[in-house]
């Protein structure tokens, strides 16, 4: 009794360990965001609070804590409530499998590609419930949207993994990282290009940004699914969709571009120095890379029309999925990659 | 008592109530929300027994896509409460009979196997994955019948797509190639003509 209530202890512990850095995380990727967008549209972005405004997530944080929570007349109270937690849970739970690197992981079982994919198509419950509690037609039609959507990419999402699943032989993230293991050109981004840049402009449907955010469309349904809430019940669903992000950036980099293994990998000189071995770092700064690629576009893409979203996903990318699923077949009865 | 029965009876009693939940609850949508909930902690309770696979399975399938379209779909329909709780008199003794029916058949299912007490299976040794298992027996043992209900599922969907498709000649429809195909031509036109000027 006494040694399990410990290791529940510090299952805890090491559960806060990853909680935090990513709650932080967030913090700074909104601030990033909003530096990154400033930039590209030639101004400075926020520099007010703290040095280069540093301070200013923490004071939107302040901001958003101390305003008033809303509730409208006639909404469904308890699920009104509950839905930016519904939303924000399995935006975290899903980081328990991710592996930092080739010791750093919480949970390290069998199936846990599987368990990401079934954490994060949990995520659309909050979004279709604030929107359907909120007993409004914008958050109805935004919440509508937004599960149409995640469903229909959720497919080609699943299908872009089983390629790497092929080629692996694993669902097992720290296996799979391990399998890329050689250069940059044995990374899967190579054999599995298509279903990479799938993998990616997916996740970044899954996670509604743009130029997939129709289901804020503030140029037609006001700000969608939380347009009725305020202060509290709002940051906290800005805290998903920031934690969703990251975490599709950081799956792209393991499953993709060799999670935590060194580009430079194999070359001599690099042998044993910081550049040569594999680490932490290498996986923080694809996944920044990734993270950026999702400012890249919001600042970029007009919105696409939401049929045309629907046909993108269906009538392209399941197909080329499904193509390419035998392709990477090919390979890996070939022997050409993965083994 | 051990933290993992703690968790197992959490897990149970919340599936039990929340299933009782989906056919009380007088709104539809709080029905199909228990019916998540029990869902979800069946799988609790299979990670339990070490069945992740299909614990995930379940979680990924009926969790993440079913449930999402049945959401969806009920979200939609106006179903109005009184109506359907109108026949309730009248449809309880066919409703009885049912539950009773269904109650014996699973008595006699589990009369046959007994009803004692089968032991955890043993832990299993390091590195022993019951997902590629499950794989191993899927794809050799049970070849035949895997392949034969995905090619059921298959024909089911096609079906059920072929019965429900129609062309409807009055929505306004745009096809992306015609679209993306465009020339110039077809749109502009260049006209020479003289300036409208105040003091023509």
């Amino acid at each position: 009794m006494m040694d399990q209530l410990l290791t529940l202890l510090w299952t805890m512990a090491k559960i806060l360990m990853i909680i935090l850095p990513v709650t932080i995380g967030v913090a700074y990727y909104t601030y990033f965001e909003r530096k990154v967008l400033g930039y590209m549209h030639a101004r400075r972005g926020p520099n007010r609070i703290g040095p280069l405004g540093l301070l200013q997530p923490f004071a939107d944080v302040f901001k958003m804590l101390f305003k008033e929570l809303i509730v409208p007349t006639n909404a469904s109270k308890f699920l009104f409530l509950l839905a930016p937690l519904l939303s924000l849970g399995p935006a975290l739970a899903a980081w328990a499998v991710v592996p930092f690197d080739d010791w750093l992981v919480l949970a390290d079982i069998d199936a846990g590609l599987l368990m990401i994919l079934a954490l994060t198509s949990m995520g659309v419950y909050g979004i279709l419930l604030g929107g359907w509690a909120s007993n409004s037609k914008y958050a109805l039609l935004g919440g509508l949207r937004a599960a149409a959507q995640t469903v229909s990419y959720e497919i080609a999402m699943g299908f872009a993994l089983v390629g790497v699943i092929v080629l692996a032989g694993t669902l097992n993230l720290t296996a799979i990282v391990e399998a890329q293991s050689g250069n940059i050109f044995t990374w899967y981004w190579l054999p599995l290009l298509p279903l990479f840049v799938i993998y990616f402009v997916s996740g970044v449907a899954e996670t509604n940004r743009a130029p997939f955010d129709v289901a804020e469309g503030e140029s037609e349904i006001v700000a969608g699914f939380h347009v009725e809430y305020s202060g509290a019940g709002f940051a906290v669903f800005f805290l998903a969709e920031y934690a969703n992000m990251i975490l599709i950036s950081a799956l792209a980099s393991l499953l993709f571009m060799g999670g935590w293994l060194s580009p430079f990998a194999g070359i001599p000189v690099l042998g044993d120095t910081i550049l040569g071995e594999g680490g932490v770092h290498w996986f923080l700064l694809k996944t920044v890379v990734f993270c950026f690629l999702f400012l890249w576009f919001r600042a970029t893409f007009p919105r696409y029309r939401y049929d045309q979203i629907m046909r993108l996903g269906w009538k392209v990318f399941i197909p080329i999925t499904i193509v390419w699923i035998m392709v990477a077949g090919v390979f890996r009865v070939m022997g050409w990659f993965g083994g | 008592m051990p933290i993992i029965e703690i968790v197992f009876y959490l897990f149970s009693t919340v599936l039990v109530l929340s299933a009782l939940s989906v056919i009380t609850v007088g709104n539809p949508i709080h029905a199909v929300l228990f019916l998540i909930l029990s869902f979800f902690s069946a799988a609790c309770i299979w990670i339990l027994l070490q069945a992740e696979f299909l614990a995930i399975t379940l979680v990924l399938v009926y969790v993440g896509a079913v449930m999402v379209l049945f959401l969806f779909v009920v979200m939609m329909l106006d179903v109005n409460v009184t109506s359907v709780k109108e026949g309730f008199a009248r449809y309880l003794p066919a409703g009885v009979l049912v539950a009773l029916a269904m109650a014996v058949q699973l008595f006699l299912v589990i009369w046959t196997r007994g009803m004692e007490t089968v032991p955890l299976p043993a832990a299993e040794e390091e590195g022993y994955s019951h997902t590629s298992m499950i794989g191993e027996l899927l794809y050799t043992e049970y070849l035949y019948a895997f392949e034969i209900a995905a090619v059921l599922l298959l024909v089911a969907i096609i079906a059920a797509i072929s019965l429900t498709h129609r062309r409807r000649p009055e929505t306004k429809y745009q096809d992306p190639s015609r679209q993306v195909r465009v020339k110039r031509d077809e749109r502009l036109r260049v006209i020479k003509m003289k300036s409208e000027g105040e003091d023509a």
